[in-house]
């Protein structure tokens, strides 16, 4: 075997096994023990009905777009924060975290006094006929809002250490100032983005707080899947909601899975050879 | 090397260029002229203006003043993309997502689709290129999948590819270790000796520039202080910053007295002794000092104090009691043994040569006010010239400037 610089490889990889099991796969094992108890059966006609279907599709493709949205704009707010120094660029900076450290019912509430019709700025957007809270935009918005800090914040340090040698290579070389953007600055931060991006994706899938108060919970129409799953709940019906979460859970599973195939490929250059 | 017609076309004029940084000035009225096919380095230690000096060119900087023409025209007016300058970086700059070939074609793919050659042409060239910088095979890899000295030969090869006029080397050979520098810095040189590139090359080591260059400028505090050949910067430093910055040195206070210039019993014969000048120093070489010298000459008594043997060369540290000095010798390593030189050994020196500064002391501005070549009248004069004793003018203000 390879001598080690550091001893304790055994003791430590124990360690954290165990406790990733206990903190993460016992509380999933009880969901799937929780889950069986609808059987085969209770699992396709729940999956079958029309109205968990449609909750699954917003609450997943909703969380998409908006990791999607917080990965362009992310981008956009880490490079101008790394790139470029302005007065109250750190105020700038800590204004990024807050998301984080609010309330996600307050931020709900906050978004819905906005956006709301009788809104500061609902009351224009609906005179132009166009409605986010208590609709599926409203629901998108919300979680654009909680997904936002996780891009800007796992980007920063790798835009940090970008060696500016290589763009003034690239421009030397002929290349254009989007060239140079896009051949050479875009595909080294790709694996960091697709991090930041998996974040921000699992945060508003699983989002719940601030989601419900500006969705409106119309069923079929701005009703999200972990609204349902309370639902479930509160009619004491714990196997459905067990299974709804099961569903969920390897949904996300799936979905992270393809995102960290994704960034090891986007990345392949930075294996060495052995 | 022979000499370049520095009026020929194609030849870069810099005029009168600054540079100043927050108030700081890291260019201060340089001027030069660098020949077609001339390989020429940028000599100076940090801080000097030599690494600004190679932005300008490359059009990653911009001067606060002065011009750069290149055949006439006005080379600053175009952007760095278009001036088709290949430049390489002290740390490679490699485009570490790319393999080693797409680094390579990177230069000639992102050119607009009427003047892009064809795939096939691009994979031609490629193949081409890293033939010549001898990583055919390689293609294929990752830079982080190469060695120090084979990414500087990727980046070279991807410098060479857009084809350019002017080839910018910002310390190439700074990240690499001793041995692949010298391997690499010779192969460089037989490049250049075939693609007959101009090429400018800032280096703080001074060793690679008098080995590699046609011509050394030689920069300190922002501005040039001797453009010359390697023989001439070596041989004959125009001023006292290059005589202390170039090889080794033995400086010497000189005293003017009784119509002579004597440093304790070593008399400078020939040399106007008179006290005009505030200060004279004298520069001797380690290499110039005469050992075993005859009672009939004059010179030192010194004491041998240590002797390092470095391969071919011994270096000797001579204590000399009359003048307070220690001095630094260079024999034939064959020649400690021949002139039976142990520690403590005492024996007769004196210099073969020397370069003598008369140091203004109102004007500062000035690096000196005369310099001397001095040679022994009796000794086999190393440098071939043909007078002992060379006077040249008189109170230049920065010697070197090209003209």
């Amino acid at each position: 075997m390879r001598r080690r610089i550091l001893p304790g490889f055994g003791l430590s990889l124990g360690y954290a096994l165990a406790y990733l099991g206990l903190i993460v796969l016992l509380p999933l094992a009880a969901l799937a023990w929780k889950a069986s108890g609808i059987g085969i059966g209770g699992m396709l006609h729940l999956l079958s009905s029309p109205r968990t279907l449609a909750a699954l599709r917003l609450s997943f493709a909703g969380a998409m777009l908006a990791a999607v949205i917080n990965a362009g704009f992310g981008l956009l707010v880490a490079w101008v924060l790394v790139r470029y120094r302005f007065p109250g660029r750190r105020l700038f900076d800590a204004l990024v975290d807050l998301p984080f450290a609010l309330p996600t019912a307050v931020a709900g509430i906050a978004l819905t006094a906005l956006y709301a019709p009788n809104g500061w700025l609902g009351r224009w957007l609906t005179s132009w006929g166009i409605q986010i809270a208590y609709a599926p935009p409203g629901v998108i918005l919300a979680m654009v809002f909680v997904g936002f800090p996780f891009v800007v914040r796992t980007l920063q340090p790798v835009l940090a250490s970008l060696d500016r040698d290589v763009e003034e290579a690239a421009e030397s070389l002929g290349a254009s100032h989007l060239q140079t953007f896009f051949r050479v600055i875009l595909p080294v931060l790709v694996p960091t983005l697709l991090t930041g991006f998996a974040l921000a994706l699992a945060r508003a899938v699983g989002e719940y707080g601030s989601v419900i108060f500006i969705a409106g919970n119309i069923p079929m129409r701005s009703e999200i899947a972990p609204l349902l799953i309370v639902e479930k709940l509160e009619e004491f019906d714990y196997a459905g909601a067990a299974a709804l979460g099961m569903v969920m859970l390897l949904a996300s599973f799936i979905l992270l899975i393809l995102i960290s195939r994704l960034q090891r490929w986007s990345g392949r250059w930075a294996e060495q050879l052995q | 090397m022979p000499p370049v017609a520095i009026e020929t076309a194609m030849t870069l004029q810099l005029s009168h260029l600054s540079r100043r940084f927050t108030g700081i000035p890291a260019l201060d009225d340089v001027s030069l002229a660098i020949a077609p096919g001339e390989f020429l380095a940028l000599l100076g230690s940090s801080g000097s203006g030599k690494t600004t000096l190679l932005r300008i060119l490359a059009g990653l900087d911009y001067p606060d003043a002065g011009t750069v023409q290149l055949d006439g025209r006005d080379f600053l007016a175009a952007e760095a993309r278009e001036r088709k300058v290949g430049l390489v970086f002290q740390h490679y700059a490699l485009f570490r997502h790319l393999t080693v070939a797409e680094n390579v074609a990177f230069g000639l793919r992102v050119r607009a689709r009427k003047s892009r050659p064809s795939n096939a042409d691009i994979n031609r060239r490629v193949e081409q290129l890293l033939k010549r910088v001898q990583l055919d095979g390689y293609g294929r890899r990752y830079p982080a999948q190469l060695s120090g000295g084979q990414r500087q030969r990727v980046a070279l090869a991807r410098a060479l590819a857009v084809e350019p006029s002017l080839l910018l080397l910002d310390e190439p050979f700074g990240a690499l270790d001793a041995q692949v520098r010298v391997a690499l810095r010779r192969w460089l040189r037989e490049l250049h000796e075939e693609l007959r590139l101009t090429t400018v090359f800032v280096t703080h080591d001074q060793e690679e520039a008098l080995e590699l260059a046609d011509r050394i400028a030689v920069m300190n505090h922002g501005h040039i202080e001797q453009v010359g050949t390697p023989e001439v910067i070596y041989q004959q430093p125009a001023t006292p910053f290059v005589c202390e910055f170039i090889g080794k040195m033995n400086k010497l206070a000189v005293t003017c007295a009784d119509g002579r210039m004597s440093v304790g019993d070593w008399v400078l014969e020939g040399l106007p002794g008179n006290d005009r000048h505030a200060k004279v120093v004298a520069y001797v070489r380690p290499e110039h000092l005469s050992l075993g010298l005859p009672e009939t000459r004059p010179g030192w008594t010194a004491r041998l104090r240590h002797v390092y043997l470095a391969g071919s060369v011994a270096h000797l540290e001579l204590h000399i009691p009359a003048i307070g000095q220690t001095l630094e010798a260079d024999v034939g390593g064959e020649d400690v043994a021949r002139l039976g030189l142990q520690v403590g050994t005492e024996l007769r020196v004196a210099p073969r040569s020397a370069v003598v500064f008369a140091l203004g002391e109102s004007d500062a501005r000035l690096p000196f006010e005369e310099r001397w070549f001095w040679q022994a009248p009796d000794a086999v004069p190393p440098v071939p010239r043909a007078t002992s004793v060379a006077s040249i003018g008189e109170g230049r203000a920065r010697a070197g400037r090209c003209s």
